[in-house]
């Protein structure tokens, strides 16, 4: 069961929360091209390791956050709002 | 190659079963070789024999960095069927399916195959038309499926609780053709008949670079030391990923857990394979008499093989609604799996950006049963260098087209598939 703390409510447990994917893709600029569209939209870099994610406190204050999890042992690294940076450790392994 | 026989069985047995030895090699890597397949599952495998059986290629390896049988070709619930929607999956997998018709014979070993029928249950109007439009498609493609109602459903299955208030069961769509295999004798039977064929399978050797020069591939760099290959295939289930950047690419793939349940050992109970499409839940009893059965994806992305906890409560809170009975019995097992999700949820076979290396990969959670259409047509792919009719649609390029394969229309989402 991972148990994520939210900068509004507190550590609460992840049924309360709605996965929404990878927060280190990004939207590339609108005359960027085919390629970089591509990438966008289906390309991800599926780390095993450290892992920028978007989940929704769904059952909570409804707030996304953005949350850095290890995706081979589940630790939960950082939490933070969606415009914070969070930076990934050197070794992503 | 000991071919097994019932002659054979009683011959041994009269000798104390001291007779029948390994069922394949224990190869060492040589240093280099025509086909170099990554993974040892059940695809890889079937790459391997098909390779060698309707090709003629048999200087293959396949190499495995655990033993065979350990990945999720031993870990899935053991469901095939072809009861797709869209023209070209259906005929991909009614092709896999009339291999399993035959596969036993062919690879001279029980694997078990079962045809005891896959029902999908019914509980709205609308999922009735959706499901009936897709029996239509199917019969279009000249496969069988049946439209059942209530009380056929109840007949089949007296163990269904059609009458429960959140999701009643209104009927059922049946294809008798569907059902079971055992799934670890496949993983063996391919390894056997691969090996009887020349095929090296390299266990306890896992693959941790893949050599280029000037684009094209050149062989994999390996714990056991650097094999060369003319031909490089990724078959590695829940890790193409991982491959792909070590061959410098990215593909349109998460990594993503399921998890499977058997129950303690029961009398003959359920006779066929019961999807609930309310609640995502499925059922069968296995020979030994233990209920296996599943649920959805744990839903992010994720390496490790064990799976959470809400989930499980998830899975049997589905079980029990469907079949209040489930409730007596205790689970003995669970486990994981990890699997590559595709984004589109449909599967790739295709060549790569790297020239000479080639994928089969992006299975979700239902790529046993296309186990022998899936190595049959990448074997094609590898041998010819054009990608086989029935999989024409399983290309990279897709993605860049516009063309994918989205059989329920969820967009590109790897977890909502
Ligand atoms: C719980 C669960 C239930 C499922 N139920 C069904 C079902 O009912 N019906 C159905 O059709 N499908 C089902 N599936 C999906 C199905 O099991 C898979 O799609 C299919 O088995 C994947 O192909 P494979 O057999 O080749 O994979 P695997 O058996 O996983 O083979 C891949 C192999 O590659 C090896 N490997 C990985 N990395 C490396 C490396 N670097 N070097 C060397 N080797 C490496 C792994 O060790 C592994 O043995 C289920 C999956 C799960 C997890
Ligand atoms: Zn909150």
């Amino acid at each position: 069961m991972l148990r994520i703390p939210c900068p509004h409510c507190g550590v609460r447990d992840e049924i309360e929360f709605r996965y929404r994917g990878d927060a280190s893709v990004r939207r590339p600029a609108g005359e960027a091209g085919m390629e970089a569209f591509l990438a966008h939209v289906y390309e991800r870099a599926n780390p095993a390791g450290w892992h920028l994610e978007w989940w929704q406190h769904a059952a909570g204050c409804r707030q996304v956050l953005k949350v850095r999890r290890h995706t081979v042992t589940h630790e939960i690294g950082a939490v933070g709002l969606p415009g914070d940076d969070l930076p990934l450790p050197e070794a992503s392994a | 190659m000991l071919r097994y026989s019932g002659f054979r069985l009683a011959y041994e047995a009269l000798r104390g079963h001291r007779g029948w030895g390994p069922a394949w090699r224990k190869a060492a890597p040589k240093a280099s070789y025509d086909v170099v397949i990554v993974g040892g599952g059940g695809h890889g495998l079937a790459t391997a024999y098909y390779l060698a059986k309707n090709h003629g290629i048999t200087d293959v390896a396949v190499i495995e960095r655990g033993g065979i049988g350990l990945g999720n070709v031993g870990r899935n619930t053991t469901i095939i069927r072809s009861n797709y929607f869209s023209r070209e999956n259906i005929r991909f997998y009614d092709f896999s399916l009339k291999l399993w018709e035959g596969l036993e014979a062919d690879l001279n070993y029980n694997a078990m195959v079962s045809q005891r029928g896959a029902l999908n249950l019914v509980h709205a109007d609308g999922q009735r038309d959706l499901l009936a439009r897709r029996a239509n498609m199917m019969r279009l493609e000249g496969v069988d499926t049946e439209l059942l109602d209530k009380v056929a459903v109840k007949r089949l299955v007296p163990l269904i609780d059609t009458e429960n208030g959140r999701f009643p069961v209104l009927g059922g769509f049946l294809q008798r053709r569907g059902g079971t295999v055992r799934h670890d004798a496949v993983a063996w039977g391919y390894a056997r008949a691969a090996d009887a064929r020349g095929v090296d399978i390299v266990e306890q050797c896992e693959v941790t670079g893949i050599r280029r020069e000037g684009g094209a591939v050149a062989g994999v760099e390996t714990t056991r030391g650097f094999v060369g290959a003319r031909k490089v295939v990724l078959a590695v289930a829940g890790h193409s990923s991982r491959l792909a950047e070590m061959a410098g690419f990215r593909l349109p793939i998460e990594t993503h857990v399921l998890q499977a349940f058997v129950s303690e050992g029961v009398k003959p109970l359920i006779d066929l394979v019961v999807t609930y499409g309310a609640g995502h839940f499925y059922i069968s009893q296995s020979d030994k008499g233990g209920l296996v059965f599943g649920g959805a994806l744990d839903g992010y992305n994720t390496y490790a093989r064990r799976g959470s906890l809400p989930m499980v409560e998830d899975v049997l809170a589905a079980g029990v609604t469907l079949m209040p009975g489930l409730g007596r019995l205790r689970v003995l097992r669970q486990w994981g799996g990890a699997m590559d999700m595709s984004l589109d949820g449909n599967p790739i076979i295709a060549a790569t950006p790297v020239t000479n290396l080639y994928l089969n990969g992006g299975w979700c959670y239902g790529g046993f049963k296309a186990i022998p259409a899936g190595g049959f047509t990448t074997a094609y792919l590898v041998a010819t260098g054009a990608p086989h009719p029935l999989i024409a649609h399983f290309g990279l390029e897709r993605f860049r087209d516009g063309r994918v394969i989205d059989e329920r229309g969820v967009g590109p989402y790897a977890w909502a598939h």
